[in-house]
């Protein structure tokens, strides 16, 4: 067992956010794709934003097990 | 015949064997020596697999032969170069082996500024430098948003909770792994190198924080171990090295990517603020309001434009089109007059030439044609069988008729 990482980051939300701000601002976009970039823009704000608001740490203790592998605990607060 | 011994060449008393001299001198000389400090140049420095060290000290005069027991030796930071001026303490002996005079060291220092700590960390210091790993451009960015951080230090201490605490009002969207390790005393390198190793094995490691607390030199000296030093500069992943303390920097701190005043402001730079994140976002979402309005009251300003543009044209295509309607109705009409007088001619041109072939007019001059009764023409003798009934057209009407028979 091995920690896990989650799944699409919060670092890919915000640097698509600012992508699309960048691409609505250049004039040469054309409208319908403008409201599209807009919608993803603000879906992207909401996963982003309830990312954000899942507090959840967790704290773990890695030790070599006897058979050479990783063990992985839980840890208490 | 033989020359007898000399029996007078015997000792009266009983001889001493060696080891009895060698042990009475031993006693006699701890007896007399209290542990004392001993100031000399190292030579002849000799380092047994065993751990013992053995090594001669002097001055210009004299030598003395010296041990240090693996116990003893293992505390001393550095060897000695040859010609080193040391302070040696230890306690008198004679070794029973050589029957030698001999300083049993127990403490080693030398008289140079930072004595064997600097030397030590010197020598690391050169080894890492001539491997490159203290090339500044070898630093690398830490990940911005990390996701798994591993904490290598003493599950003991206060750094693993003081660690906790900053990234939990930070930033608690992580999952911090606890890689414990001594980071003092024996076996401290050894442990710390083996913990950077073991967190590295960690497939979703992101950044590893590798502290202790605050400390002596004495404390801290782990993290100037060369293997330490090079553990790190090896990790997998970034690394953040925070030991606490404020004069020297350790040469694990120079290694790492990132090196923090105390472990609470590794843990800082470790994780992004949970608020100034929301604040990023906040920004974020206005901007995307702002350009995507822009946008639209551009897109509008455009339609407008467009409208007022396409009007225009359609009236100046109309007043044009117009224009050439009316012209081509003028040519049309003319063209139509002209065509029709032309046909007038025509026609009565054809209606004469009609009017000359009409066989009317034949029979107006005196023919007459007969036909019988389907009102076919006939034409020949053979056409006309004696007593045969046939019409004959004259220019007003028609004559019933019958063909007398011939002689």
């Amino acid at each position: 067992m091995s920690a896990e990482r989650r799944s699409p980051s919060l670092e890919e939300d915000l640097n698509r956010l600012d992508a699309i701000v960048r691409a609505l601002e250049m004039e040469d976009v054309d409208l319908d794709r403008a409201l599209a970039l807009f919608e993803e823009g603000v879906e992207r704000l909401r996963t982003a934003r309830e990312r954000l608001a899942e507090a959840g740490l967790r704290l773990r203790q890695l030790r070599e097990a006897a058979d050479g592998g990783l063990k992985l605990d839980d840890l208490d607060r | 015949m033989s020359l007898p011994l000399p029996l007078d060449a015997a000792p009266r008393e009983r001889p001493s064997t060696v080891s009895e001299v060698v042990e009475s001198a031993r006693l006699a000389v701890e007896h007399a020596f209290p542990p004392l400090w001993v100031e000399g140049e190292v030579s002849n420095f000799k380092a047994y697999p065993s751990g013992h060290w053995y090594f001669t000290l002097k001055d210009p005069a004299a030598q003395l032969r010296c041990v240090m027991w693996r116990a003893d030796a293992r505390r001393v930071p550095a060897t000695p170069a040859e010609g080193l001026k040391v302070y040696a303490r230890g306690e008198l002996t004679v070794g029973t082996k050589r029957g030698e005079l001999q300083l049993v060291v127990r403490q080693l220092l030398a008289t140079t500024e930072g004595g064997f700590y600097a030397i030590a960390l010197e020598r690391a210091r050169a080894a890492l430098e001539k491997d490159g790993l203290l090339a500044p451009e070898r630093k690398r960015p830490l990940p911005p948003f990390p996701a798994v951080i591993g904490v290598v230090t003493s599950p003991e201490g206060a750094v693993w909770h003081d660690i906790v605490a900053v990234i939990e009002r930070r930033w608690p969207v992580v999952e911090l792994v606890l890689v414990g390790a001594r980071v003092q005393g024996d076996g401290a390198a050894e442990d710390l190198c083996r913990a950077v190793a073991l967190a590295n094995r960690l497939p979703a490691l992101d950044l590893l924080i590798v502290g202790r607390g605050g400390g002596s030199l004495e404390d801290l000296w782990a993290f100037n171990d060369e293997r330490v030093a090079r553990a790190v500069a090896s990790s997998r992943v970034p690394t953040i090295a925070a030991v606490g303390h404020e004069t020297n920097v350790t040469l694990t701190e120079l290694v790492a990517d990132v090196r923090a005043a105390t472990p609470s402001a590794a843990a800082e730079k470790a994780v992004p603020d949970r608020a100034d994140l929301a604040r990023r976002l906040a920004a974020a979402g206005a901007g995307l309001r702002a350009a995507v309005s822009r946008r639209l009251e551009l897109a509008d300003e455009r339609v407008r434009h467009a409208a007022t543009r396409l009007g225009g044209a359609v009236d100046r295509r109309l007043a044009a089109t117009g224009e050439r309607l009316r012209r081509q109705a003028v040519r049309m009409a003319s063209s139509c007059d002209a065509r029709l007088a032309a046909r007038q001619a025509d026609l009565s041109r054809l209606g004469a030439s009609l009017d000359a072939l009409s066989p009317l007019k034949v029979l107006d001059r005196g023919y007459a044609v007969a036909r019988d009764a389907g009102g076919k023409v006939l034409r020949r003798v053979a056409d006309f069988p004696p007593g045969g009934t046939f019409r004959l057209r004259v220019t007003d009407g028609e004559v019933p008729a019958r063909a007398e028979a011939r002689g």
